[in-house]
């Protein structure tokens, strides 16, 4: 039950783009097209949840017994790193289907700051293995939720006619607010 | 001198990095609930952008440009490492605001678009210009966007009270949503006056 909680408060209570404001470059850069937004949604969710697990294992079983916790910043993000560089030569091998809707995606994710940040909240909340990843998880379904719905807005918004300086950037930042404010909605509704 | 004045423009108005580039907008939505957190935070990325820039750039010729963005990073996250001790060390009502974000200066696009853009290609002093000019360019906007929504959602600037206390502060400026807003008009604004300038250019 506690990590049924859990994974429903990452995805919708605390989502990670609209309340926590972390992944917004992707979030922006991305959402263009649904197919794309759904494409970077899984591709982050195969990166984060794997990321979670690894950073765990890094801090819990060589930083605390070498008593170099303070190093977690700089572990973490060559952690990321190189996991996003094998799961992109993995994919490559194993699946070229996969690779080819994932591609571009996959670099991009190293400088994802959600990824760093669940690591370093799983940390800071001293999260155990299991929930570190239902919350890696959850965090990662919310991403590809908000992203997969900005998507949707933008695909419509296309075609509608706007004031020039209000093109770009300045409408989707708007959009975001919008939907902030209807995942304000969520607030309180695990206590 | 005049190169190193014309960076530091080029940093702060021309190419401003969160209004003209769009970088770096994890920490300018997320930290910017107060003035004085935006300025914080401002200086803490203007740090840290100026001590990678200057590594990188005297750094640059022995580098190998295949693992150039795994050093940048490791250089990046090395400063981040110091700056969060240092603030935890002699700022904590900082540190305890900031929180998240202070590692999270890592993954910060901009930091690493300027090693990879400027810094790996310029000399130190130019790195050196080049690093300040961007950084006070962030610190400018995030502490705009921070003052605005402080003004509007708590009725203080700079944690004075400016507002009279019969006008209710309208909070959801402080909350997330605000941030979207009050970001996305000013890049609107910012876009209107750049697009009459160019005209009034032609």
């Amino acid at each position: 039950m506690d990590l049924l909680l859990l994974f429903i408060g990452a995805v919708l209570v605390n989502n990670v783009v609209l309340t926590r404001f972390l992944g917004i470059c992707p979030f922006l850069g991305v959402s263009k097209r649904v197919e794309t937004a759904l494409g970077m949604g899984m591709a982050v969710t195969f990166v984060m949840t794997l990321a979670s697990i690894i950073s765990y294992m890094v801090y819990e079983w060589i930083l605390k017994p070498a008593d170099i916790t303070y190093l977690y910043t700089i572990a973490f993000i060559l952690v990321i790193a190189s996991l996003v560089q094998l799961v992109e030569m993995i994919i490559q091998k194993t699946s070229p289907t996969l690779y080819q809707a994932l591609g571009v995606y996959l670099p991009l994710i190293t400088t994802n700051c959600a990824v760093l940040g669940i690591a370093v909240i799983n940390m800071q909340a001293e999260y155990s293995l299991i929930k570190s990843i239902i919350n890696g998880f959850g965090t990662a379904v919310g991403f590809t939720l908000a992203i997969v719905i900005l998507a949707g807005i933008r695909e419509r918004t296309d075609y509608n006619k706007i004031p020039k300086s209000f093109e770009g950037y300045p409408i989707v930042l708007i959009t975001a607010g919008l939907m902030a404010i209807a995942f304000l909605g969520f607030y309180g509704l695990i206590k | 001198m005049s190169a190193i004045t014309e960076r530091l423009k080029n940093g702060i108005i021309n190419e401003n990095p969160i209004f003209v580039q769009v970088l770096g907008m994890c920490p300018t939505l997320a930290v910017t609930t107060s003035g004085n957190n935006g300025l914080g935070m401002g200086l803490a990325t203007t740090v840290v952008l100026l001590c990678s820039n200057l590594v990188i750039s005297l750094l640059r010729k022995i580098i190998p440009s295949k693992v150039r963005i795994p050093a940048f990073i490791v250089v990046i996250a090395s400063f981040v490492t110091i700056v969060d001790l240092l603030l935890q060390g002699y700022f904590s009502e900082l540190y305890d605001a900031l929180g998240l974000f202070i590692p999270l200066i890592v993954v910060n696009c901009l930091i690493l678009a300027r090693a990879e853009a400027y810094a790996s290609k310029n000399k130190a002093v130019a790195a050196i210009a080049d690093g300040v000019g961007m950084g006070l360019g962030f610190t400018l906007a995030l502490t705009v966007v921070g003052l605005i929504r402080e003004l509007l959602g708590a009725g203080t600037l700079f944690e004075m009270a400016v507002l009279p206390s019969s006008i209710q502060p309208i909070s959801i400026f402080i909350l997330a949503p605000g941030a979207f807003l009050v970001l996305g008009i000013l890049l609107a604004i910012f876009n209107y006056y750049r697009a009459k300038s160019i005209q009034g250019g032609k």
